[in-house]
């Protein structure tokens, strides 16, 4: 899943060596924290958080095989 | 950029080698040929091997294919992959088992993976292709789903003299429907609401 927002984000920034992501995991649940570049911010966010939007939902897709709540945070 | 060297009996021979070793399709290769095959003597003195140099070409549809095998991988997922390149679109099929999370709840995944890999695919680019994914014939299915959906629900409104309004659908499925009911003298369709839950309405002309 970590890697699955690694290549999302690095396919969609200019600078993909300062894409970071961090798994933090509990139970039922793990949130995914997201940073890029501060010039990639948009990058990863779009209009009305459309791109955001999309990389939460192909994200969810992918977590519904290890039945837990997943949250991508862009920090 | 990826390239390799190889020879073969004849000049197709040592293409397929060298294609199948890159893992890459005809369209994305560039093929040249150094060395033409020479039969030599009666088949046997001096005959030389074809020589060919295939090199990978950093085209749109070779991004595209980048993507989507790197999302593959990390999903645990293995998919067969066509690619055909008309004008300015690209048309991306997987076909392939288990591929059903891929496309989710009325294709809201598949369309989520569609834009992301329009967006990876043009980024900095000059020259913008419009690439369409499909997963195992989904978005052909469902315009089939939608059409007949759209002729049961015209139907219904005539019957009833009434509106009859859909459920929200992208820009893309309204299309669809505004389309198969176009030429209906007797009903008009239009949509109603804002984005994303914006719907069709049917309505019986009077």
């Amino acid at each position: 899943m970590k890697e699955l927002v690694e290549i999302l984000a690095k396919a969609l920034v200019d600078n993909p060596d300062r894409v970071r992501v961090n798994m933090i995991e509990k139970d039922k649940s793990c949130i995914i924290e997201l940073r890029v570049d501060p010039e990639d911010m948009g990058k990863v966010i779009g209009k009305q958080g459309r791109i955001a939007r999309a990389i939460r939902t192909v994200v969810k897709a992918a977590a519904t095989k290890s039945n837990k709540k997943v949250v991508v945070e862009i920090i | 950029m990826q390239a390799v060297e190889k020879t073969g009996r004849t000049v197709e021979e040592a293409v397929e080698l060298g294609l199948s070793e890159l893992g890459v399709a005809r369209e994305e290769a560039e093929i040249e040929v150094i060395e033409q095959p020479s039969k030599g003597l009666l088949g046997l003195l001096g005959s030389r091997p074809a020589k060919v140099r295939i090199t990978v070409k950093n085209s749109p549809s070779r991004r595209a294919r980048e993507f989507l095998n790197s999302i593959l991988k990390a999903l645990n997922l293995t998919a067969n992959m066509v690619i055909t390149e008309k004008d300015q679109t690209i048309s991306v099929d997987l076909e392939g088992e288990k591929l059903g999370i891929l496309i989710g709840r009325r294709g809201e995944t598949l369309d989520a993976l569609q834009y992301l890999m329009n967006l990876s695919v043009n980024k900095n680019q000059e020259n913008r292709k419009k690439l369409v994914l499909d997963i195992e014939g989904y978005r052909q299915r469902r315009e089939e789903t939608l059409k007949k959906l759209a002729h049961k629900l015209a139907d219904k409104a005539r019957q009833r003299g009434r509106s009859v309004v859909l459920e929200p659908m992208n820009s893309l499925e309204r299309r669809i429907i505004h389309t198969a009911l176009q030429g209906n003298e007797d009903i008009t369709t239009f949509s109603e609401g804002e984005e994303p839950y914006r719907k069709i309405i049917i309505t019986p002309k009077r």
